[in-house]
């Protein structure tokens, strides 16, 4: 009896955990199927099944530039993961290993800022921005990008950098390594696979980061979320368009994903030998 | 060579004083157990000897040499970590070259003596593999392999055998015991396993709130405590103990007598009382009796006691086994 319920149990769970998966993913899925559709096939309701045509795909590279904003996506994702990097693995570091009696409220104080919504600082960022040359350029955006990620990088690796045991480093002292051995032999080879998967989710971060990078380019540093953006507008909207432009913006980092998933968990799953 | 000496070594957190100031010495070549209640300082004052910690006063010398401030690695010492603090990314083989890596060991001289230590610990088919791939014994042996190719003038151990299971401990104890003979290393070892430190001990140092109660042989320890709490932590069961009228019939303000010299009768005897629960190990039955204005006390049976719960018995101290105590706790001789 208790085992038909546990199985009833299992197949309800199963039944739910597809219908959540489904659920989330359902959007990507449409988005897809609709960049197969014609126009008119677009905008007559919904149905899922297309007409398979790739003209869209075809337009949307002829009308606009396709690869200026993947190049500006690949080089701001990529150049604001590393500067976010660099800054926060020394200070992820030192929070981890030499904590002091205010680290815990330097942490909470830097994840708050996360917590305001962007648009209360979007006229004094602008007017910053402006002022200084640095609208529609990739040294302003990727500036803008390392901060705002900034405060869950040094989070996530001031969480992998606490796993290390504290042991591990004292055995290594008394071992005969010095600091630099006990940085190069222990720390590191330990900290990696937690540093590759926080730079993997910075990076999904940063490329699909819109708020501020639609709002702070026009043309020139402008990545594929404006891309996107871009056929939403101007000529009224053309949904299959739209669809096909959303597509290919996304289709980088979901492979990236996809063939990143074992380092993201495993990153998220090494721990320490006890 | 591994003499330690520790005079006044003093330690405070903060504001809380751990270890007040400890005296001791601790001859080349002994096995020195430090035993005590959670919480004593019996962990803090092994990483003061290795120097994973600051004396905050006092003074620690090796071989007479004054290493106070110095870094663990110059002390010569080699501890093994009670969560054996193996480094994950390395196999068993490079966890154990590690420290003669360090030491700028040539390569040659690395190998064969990585591969003596694997020999005597039992690990030369597990070298090539992780510590994540190893049973927990393995685990420690992989710990202890890399503290002897140092070959460090004392071992530290700080309870090395607590996180595994009961009969793996009782191998892992001789283990560590055959070793000691074999290389004739200073080992201290902390534990609060008072069975760890009678059976593996040449020198007992119990400690309680960071002060030492007492420094002897395991039997010294067992025969002559110097105090109540000595009494009742060293030996298992623990040492029966009673008060007032029953006391000073023996001139005493406490006395006691371990369970194995109390003589049991079902006539006559000094002390009257009933038996409550009967533990059966086999060998031995340990009786536990409320005795008549004294209380619980256990009583050491032959293995095939007749006697049952709910039973009269008369129990009579060995009155050469009696240990007495004065009003503050300390014994009388
Ligand atoms: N870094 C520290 N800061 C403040 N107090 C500490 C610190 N390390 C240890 N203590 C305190 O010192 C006392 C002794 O600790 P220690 O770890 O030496 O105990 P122990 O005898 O090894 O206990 P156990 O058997 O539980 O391992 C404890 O009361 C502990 O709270
Ligand atoms: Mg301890």
């Amino acid at each position: 009896m208790a085992r038909a319920v546990s199985t009833r149990r299992k197949v309800v769970f199963t039944i739910l955990a597809w219908s959540v998966a489904l659920l989330l993913f359902f959007p990507i899925l449409y988005t897809v199927i609709t960049s197969v559709k014609t126009e008119g096939e677009a905008i007559s309701g919904f149905s899922l099944i297309p007409s398979f045509t790739f003209e869209n795909y075809v337009e949307v590279q002829t009308q606009r530039d396709y690869w200026r904003p993947f190049t500006n996506s690949v080089v701001l994702s990529l150049l604001s993961t590393f500067v976010a990097l660099v800054i926060a693995v020394p200070a992820a570091w030192a929070m981890a290993f030499s904590p002091t009696p205010r680290t815990k409220d330097i942490l909470m104080w830097m994840l708050s800022t996360k917590m305001m919504p962007a648009v209360a600082v979007l006229v004094p960022i602008y007017l910053l921005f402006r002022d200084w040359g640095l609208l529609d350029t990739r040294t302003g955006l990727t500036f803008m990008l390392t901060m705002i990620n900034l405060p869950i990088v040094v989070w996530m690796l001031y969480t992998y950098f606490r796993e290390i045991p504290g042991e591990i480093l004292e055995a290594a002292r008394m071992d005969g390594a010095t600091l630099w051995g006990e940085i190069a032999y222990v720390l590191t080879p330990m900290a990696i696979p937690g540093i590759a998967s926080t730079m993997l989710l910075n990076i999904i971060l940063a490329w699909n980061e819109s708020f501020w990078t639609i709002r702070l380019t026009t043309t020139n540093s402008a990545p594929l979320t404006a891309f996107i953006a871009s056929f939403s507008s101007p000529q009224g909207l053309f949904w299959a368009k739209l669809s096909a432009a959303s597509t290919l913006a996304i289709a980088p980092i979901l492979i990236m994903g996809w063939f990143s998933q074992k380092q993201l968990v495993r990153g998220l799953t090494f721990g320490a030998v006890k | 060579m591994g003499r330690i000496t520790l005079s006044k070594v003093n330690k405070t957190f903060g504001a809380t004083t751990v270890i007040p100031g400890i005296d001791l010495e601790i001859e080349n070549g002994e096995f020195v157990v430090f035993v005590g209640p959670s919480g004593c300082g019996k962990s803090t004052l092994l990483r003061l000897i290795a120097g994973l910690e600051d004396t905050s006063s006092g003074k620690i010398s090796i071989d007479g040499r004054d290493v106070t401030g110095e870094a663990p690695a110059k002390r010569g010492l080699a501890m093994v970590f009670q969560s054996y603090a193996l480094y994950p990314h390395m196999s068993v083989y490079n966890n154990i070259a590690f420290p003669l890596k360090m030491a700028g060991t040539d390569k040659a001289v690395i190998d064969a003596k990585v591969r003596d230590a694997a020999r005597i610990l039992n690990l030369t088919n597990y070298l090539e593999r992780r510590p994540g791939q190893l049973s927990g014994g393995q685990r420690q042996r992989v710990a202890i392999g890399r503290a002897i190719v140092r070959a460090p003038s004392a071992f530290l151990f700080d309870e090395p055998l607590s996180n595994l299971d009961a009969a793996l401990r009782g191998t892992m104890r001789l283990e560590i015991s055959e070793l000691h003979q074999k290389l004739g290393t200073t080992m201290i070892y902390v534990t609060h396993d008072q069975v760890e430190a009678m059976t593996m001990a040449d020198k007992i140092v119990v400690l309680q709130a960071g002060n030492i109660e007492q420094v002897g042989s395991p039997m010294d320890l067992y025969n002559r405590p110097a105090n109540l709490f000595v009494a009742g932590f060293i030996g298992s069961p623990r040492m029966n103990l009673a008060t007032g009228a029953a006391a000073e019939r023996y001139g005493a303000h406490t006395v006691g007598i371990r369970p194995e010299h109390l003589k049991l009768s079902t006539a006559e005897g000094v002390w009257t009382g009933t038996v409550g629960v009967a533990e059966h190990l086999g060998s031995d039955t340990f009786l536990h009796v409320d005795v008549k204005d004294i209380g619980a006390m256990t009583v050491r049976a032959p293995g095939e006691t007749a006697l049952r719960h709910g039973d009269t018995v008369y129990l009579t101290p060995e009155e050469s086994r009696l240990h007495r105590f004065d009003k503050s706790g300390l014994a009388v001789r």
